[in-house]
């Protein structure tokens, strides 16, 4: 019987009165962004905002539990930003979207951070149930992808120093039941022969380095055939899909290449305020079923497409309900 | 070129040339009235809805003053009236729903609004702005408006199956809102598209959005497009055919490094060249804004140039926005002066292949 897992890639909103009361603490310049070094104060707040959206995923009965990433002032591109090797320049757009980050120029070794672990780890006391503590991480394509290289010099061997860099935090993260990690560079900026063949073993370094189930999930569209074929070869649990943005190449990659035992489908949209209703995600599920040739999965992560921060905080609390709901409902149907 | 810049030369103008010199819109509010605003809204003050129109009213003729001073052709009221260049608009049109802010980045948000329903137009947006703004000053007026393709894209799109179909919906709304103003007395409009940035693939819907927005607007209105940061190869030479007047770009912030891409194919609508930079928190000289000036000379000639800085200026401390204004007039002047002299030579359109 397949195991229908509601869950989100992480990244929240902050709180609204964290958004106010953090804005005062740090500032809004490029200078006030996060440094990994921040005050006492700025500290509390974080960790009180923390339990604050760790206690709102309880409620909504989500499967898994994230840390929200909610220090993540450049999102995907944090655990390098905040780095010691890492300096930071301007200001560079996110992807196609409306939003910025510091661009991380790496200019030495990638060595042992520990930023992420430690967040993990004040998560971990605050969650109820540790099974259902998942992890999230920038895969490591997409955040060699984000970053600058003035270092390795060559970006095959820069990639590679990434998933050590990655793998050597996870090793460090409390006991997890799940690990994200997401790959929407993968899709944006698609690696082309070769690279794609390296991308898939920098996601196997990082795989590796845990015994949790491991999901990678690319957005903003669907994957091109061989970097998809070549992602089925990594050590990972599920791969995920993007059915907001793109559903027939998605499907036909299904249909031609089969996929992992387990899957993790985006269906609802983490970068609109329509909230969808949980029949209709359910029905989605149907709907993928009906498109490919498995009869069953393990288990199937419900989840948003994108990462939330993109919300208002009262629409990404109506979407955690949601996806909790519509993965009761499917748990209902299979059985 | 457009045929419709001479309306604006002052009649006192001291030269043959002339380089009409304006702003893009927005210009650092003073800090009296950010301090009248959290009167406002403070429930337990007295401070109420008059006292804001009036501060509001006050401030709109303190900067359109401050910018007939500095010597600006045409002024605006430096968007006095006007929080958030999405929010503002959204406000005013029937279909919009606000559910709280959202990150731009780092601790920077918006009211990201939402389209709910079929967007319609309810109450007018600018036209008591502009007649406000007319008659606090002698000099033309401009106007400017957030673009539909801009309204579109920073909005949440609940109701429609695409944000084309909303960008063209908002199209004709701002049409609407054009022939008001027209009626009112405005003879130029800019349209601010900031969005086509991030997206340069959409130039054909930005195109279809100005078909709509000019449709039935009489060719003496002069229309502008300002459009920044962005990479300017991906949408030109496509935007030259776009019904509009003048294009107003950001060069000055990239120290002309795109310049080039406007030479060839010829650029056959009016230039409205950012000549001093809006992120930079320096007043440029006079000379430095001169040799700006001259870079739009090697794209158009002087008939077709216009001078404004490269963006809005209002993250800018006040007083130097103002003396980028002062010295973008004055280093305006003295290009014009040059130029009715014989004294600048400079080879206009494409480089010549170098020769080694």
């Amino acid at each position: 019987m397949t195991d229908y897992v509601s869950t989100t890639p992480g990244l929240f909103p902050l709180p609204d009165w964290a958004k106010d009361d953090l804005s005062d603490l740090k500032g809004h310049q490029k200078g006030d962004l996060i440094s990994g070094d921040e005050s006492e104060e700025i500290t509390a707040a974080y960790t009180e905002a923390r339990e604050e959206v760790i206690g709102v995923q309880e409620e909504a009965g989500l499967d898994r539990i994230v840390e929200g990433q909610l220090r993540w002032d450049d999102m995907l591109a944090h655990p390098l930003a905040v780095h010691d090797a890492v300096e930071t320049r301007g200001i560079v757009r996110y992807y196609d979207n409306n939003n910025f980050y510091r661009e991380p120029v790496v200019q030495g070794d990638l060595e042992f951070s520990g930023d992420v672990a430690s967040e993990l780890e004040t998560a971990a006391e605050l969650t109820d149930d540790s099974d259902d503590l998942q992890a999230v991480l920038p895969g490591p394509y997409s955040l060699a992808d984000l970053a600058t290289d003035d270092h390795y010099g060559d970006e095959a061997d820069f990639l590679a120093a990434t998933a050590d860099f990655l793998a050597g935090e996870v090793d460090a993260f409390p006991d997890h039941e799940t690990l994200f990690l997401l790959e929407p560079s993968l899709v944006e900026s698609a690696p082309g022969d070769g690279q794609d063949e390296r991308a898939s073993e920098a996601i196997d370094t990082v795989a590796n380095a845990t015994d949790a189930d491991v999901v990678v999930q690319p957005y903003w569209g669907s994957l091109e055939e061989k970097v998809y074929a070549h992602l089925l070869d990594a050590d990972i649990d599920a791969v995920g899909f993007d059915f907001v943005a793109n559903q027939d190449e998605n499907v036909y990659n299904l249909q031609e290449y089969g996929a992992t035992d387990a899957v993790s489908l985006g269906l609802a949209d983490g970068q609109n305020t329509l909230v969808e209703d949980p029949e209709a995600i359910r029905d989605r599920v149907d709907w993928v079923y009906d498109q490919i040739p498995v009869t069953e999965f393990e288990t199937v992560y419900l989840t948003t497409n994108t990462e939330t921060f993109y919300l208002p905080a009262g629409k990404f609390e109506e979407k955690l309900a949601v996806l909790a709901e519509a993965a009761d409902l499917a748990e209902v149907k299979a059985a | 070129m457009s045929r419709n810049k001479d309306q604006f030369r002052p009649e006192t103008h001291p030269n043959d040339s002339f380089l009409l010199t304006t702003v893009v819109g927005s210009y650092p509010k003073p800090k009296w009235l950010n301090r009248a605003k959290e009167l406002y809204q403070d429930p337990d003050h007295e401070f109420d809805e008059d006292d804001w129109q009036e501060a509001k009213d006050d401030a709109a003729r303190l900067i359109t003053d401050e910018h007939e001073r500095a010597g600006l052709d045409v002024v605006v009221d430096g968007e006095m009236r006007r929080n958030e260049m999405v929010e503002f608009f959204a406000h005013r049109i029937e279909g919009y729903e606000f559910n709280g802010p959202v990150k731009v980045w780092g601790h920077n948000y918006f009211d990201k609004p939402s389209v709910v329903s079929e967007v319609e137009y309810d109450e007018s947006w600018l036209v008591d702005e502009y007649e406000f703004t007319a008659a606090a000053s002698d000099r033309p007026v401009k106007v400017p408006i957030t673009g539909p393709y801009t309204l579109a894209n920073w909005s949440f799109n609940e109701a429609y199956a695409d944000d084309e179909q909303l960008a063209y919906d908002l199209a004709d709304l701002v049409n609407e809102e054009i022939e008001k103003l027209v009626e009112a007395g405005a003879r130029y409009i800019q349209i601010d598209e900031p969005a086509l940035a991030t997206t340069p693939d959409d130039h054909a819907i930005v195109g279809e959005c100005l078909e709509r927005i000019v449709a039935d607007i009489p060719d003496e209105v002069r229309i502008g497009l300002h459009v920044c940061y962005g990479d300017y190869s991906r949408i030109y030479p496509e935007i030259l055919e776009f019904p509009v007047d003048e294009f107003d770009l950001e060069l000055a912030n990239g120290d002309y490094e795109q310049l080039d891409v406007f030479k060839d194919p010829e650029f056959t609508k009016d230039l409205a060249l950012g000549v001093t930079d809006a992120h930079v928190a320096e007043v440029e000289s006079v000379e430095q804004i001169e040799d700006n000036i001259k870079k739009g000379l090697e794209v158009v000639p002087p008939e077709q140039l216009v001078v404004s800085p490269d963006c809005g200026v209002k993250l800018l401390p006040r007083e130097v926005a103002y003396g980028k204004m002062a010295n973008m007039v004055e280093a305006a002047r003295n290009v014009e002066q040059d130029l009715d002299e014989g004294n600048i030579d400079i080879e206009r359109g494409a480089p010549a292949p170098a020769d080694d």
